[in-house]
């Protein structure tokens, strides 16, 4: 047993002890600004965040953010890795193009295209669309919401891809085959045979995505500051300025606790499906 | 067979579409990187090469220090991860109980907890114990991320070792550490070296925590290069030129981490 415990006991500790601190605060009066102010606060914390102004905006951006990234990546993927599932030519060095903006560090990737390819005056989209003849667009002024989709979706679209495709490559020669003689043509095999056979691999890409985009907040950091107003403020984004520009400790961890509960839904699923992928070791 | 056919010429054309443009951001910044900085705002593809931003970007900042940050923070929670992590993977792998599956799962679990969840009390707990923007601090939360990550992987490459060889390795009067060190070592190499490569590529892109944990000391370059929001982003050149630099290194690691990404990031559900 002792083997295990220098892995076993920090997780544990990882696992608990900030936890119920967050769950503690989220019931106390306690703000970094008045520190007088201290004691049980009931859900008086809870109350608050739901009063802010901020709160509902940050929700329905952070479910919205989610689900549109969720569905571009997982649709594109698919794609792709069908795509990518033909031979053709250079096709191995073409998958390192592919699988690159996954390793681009965020604030990197958020600030490559905010101010060189979105950038309503000089930005590359700007040229081109000039070049058409057509009027720029202000992305993170008028669509903040949408620029931010585009950049996410960007960054997880190869995530997306490799565990799609690296799933397509266990699909049986011999179900690929039977397919064939029964002259299914390649949008019925898409249909029949693809998209099933990768149900699983989605569902991974979509909670581990889930999982990670509940936090998504270094790209809203750099580049909007969850602005205009409150635009592009989501839910890790508001607990951050709750707690840390606001200081008020108490009703961020009412936010975090928020976040975790959704987290859950997700996790639940996904442990059930690592559950499946665990059998067979030694 | 072997007759290339219209269809896979136009799937090849496709395929090639799709790489190229995805890829294209980081092509621009890399070639904009080496332009002048009133060079970076014409949108032409064949220009004098210089090396002028790279220099004004060492020699208007501490760009070595944020490296040096970076490279700290990512090598030394690697290192810790595994010397926490394979003893644990030793014991799961040779001498399995009846718990170590629920172990292994429940390790798993530990990374389905969203960070913002507990974003306030690590940073008051942070404050208290004077971690704030040090380097020791980072490297203790990066370690914890990757932690289970590490075990599972590991965990797999012993499992892949026949018993026997140990049992045989004891018999010579190996000890726990030997035995590590002169027979799993080896022939985990290969597997090992690239979860290290993952491992270092995760904790140096990581940004919630250095973001609001890290301030001037202990930055590492995810934090410098956001130091880049308006308006120094609009000096397009010397930005590209700190991204690539911070950006370069690792997508070579994580091009070499290809094989073992999705079993690592799946956490083995996909393989």
């Amino acid at each position: 047993m002792w083997l295990q415990a220098p892995s076993v006991v920090p997780l544990a500790l990882w696992m608990t002890v900030p936890l119920a601190l967050t769950i503690y605060f989220s019931f106390r009066h306690y703000s970094l600004l008045t520190p007088e102010a201290r004691g049980f606060a009931r859900l008086q914390n809870y109350r608050f965040l739901w009063e802010d102004p901020a709160f509902l905006p940050a929700i329905r951006n952070t479910l919205v953010l989610i689900g549109s990234v969720l569905v571009i990546t997982v649709g594109l993927g698919t794609l792709l890795a069908a795509l990518y599932e033909r031979r053709f030519f250079g096709r191995n060095a073409a998958t390192l193009l592919v699988i690159a903006p996954f390793f681009v560090m965020p604030t990197v990737s958020a600030l490559v295209w905010k101010n060189m390819i979105l950038h309503p005056v000089y930005g590359l989209l700007a040229l081109a669309l000039g070049k058409l003849g057509l009027a720029p667009i202000d992305w993170f002024g008028a669509y903040p919401m949408l620029a931010l989709i585009i950049i996410i979706s960007w960054e997880w679209l190869p995530f997306a891809f490799l565990i799609l495709f690296t799933s397509l490559q266990s699909l049986d020669a011999e179900q690929r085959e039977a397919a064939q003689i029964d002259g299914a043509n390649s949008i019925q095999f898409f249909l029949h045979i693809t998209i099933p056979h990768l149900r699983r691999a989605m569902s991974v890409v979509v909670m581990i995505e889930t999982i990670f985009l509940l936090s998504l907040f270094a790209e809203i950091y750099t580049t909007t500051s969850g602005g205009p107003g409150t635009a592009t403020t989501n839910l890790a984004y508001l607990v951050y300025s709750l707690g840390l520009q606001q200081f008020d400790v108490g009703i961020a961890s009412a936010g975090g606790i928020l976040a975790v509960v959704l987290a859950n839904f997700a996790a639940f699923f996904l442990v059930r499906l690592l559950a499946g992928g665990l059998k067979g070791g030694h | 067979m072997g007759r290339p056919s219209l269809r896979t010429w136009v799937l090849g054309l496709l395929g090639w579409l799709a790489a190229i443009l995805l890829f294209f951001p980081i092509f621009w910044m890399t070639i904009t990187a080496f332009k002048t900085e009133q060079g970076a705002y014409q949108p032409d593809l064949f220009f004098i090469p210089t090396l002028q931003s790279f220099r004004e970007v060492f020699a208007r900042s501490r760009y070595g220090g944020f490296a040096l940050n970076s490279i700290c923070i990512s090598c030394g929670s690697t290192v810790l991860c595994f010397l926490l992590a394979i003893p644990a993977a030793y014991r799961m792998a040779f001498f399995p109980t009846r718990h170590t599956q629920s172990t292994l799962l429940w390790m798993l679990s530990t990374k389905m907890m969203p960070a913002v969840g507990v974003l306030l009390p690590v940073y008051l707990l942070f404050r208290s114990a004077g971690l704030l923007d040090s380097i020791r601090g980072l490297i203790l939360i990066d370690t914890l991320i990757n932690l289970p990550v590490c075990v599972w992987m590991t965990y797999t490459y012993f499992c892949e070792i026949p018993a026997a060889i140990l049992e045989a390795a004891r018999v010579d009067g190996a000890g726990f550490w030997s035995e590590i060190w002169h027979v799993l070592a080896p022939m985990a190499l290969p597997g090992m070296s690239s979860t290290a490569l993952l491992l270092i590529v995760l904790s140096w892109n990581e940004a919630f925590w250095s973001l609001n944990l890290t301030s001037a000391q202990a930055a590492p370059l995810t934090v410098f290069i956001a130091s880049y929001s308006s308006p120094e982003g609009l000096f397009w050149a010397k930005l590209s030129a700190a991204s690539l630099l911070a950006v370069a290194p690792i997508l070579v690691m994580g091009w070499l981490t290809q094989k073992q990404l999705v079993s690592g990031l799946t956490l083995g559900a996909i393989k």
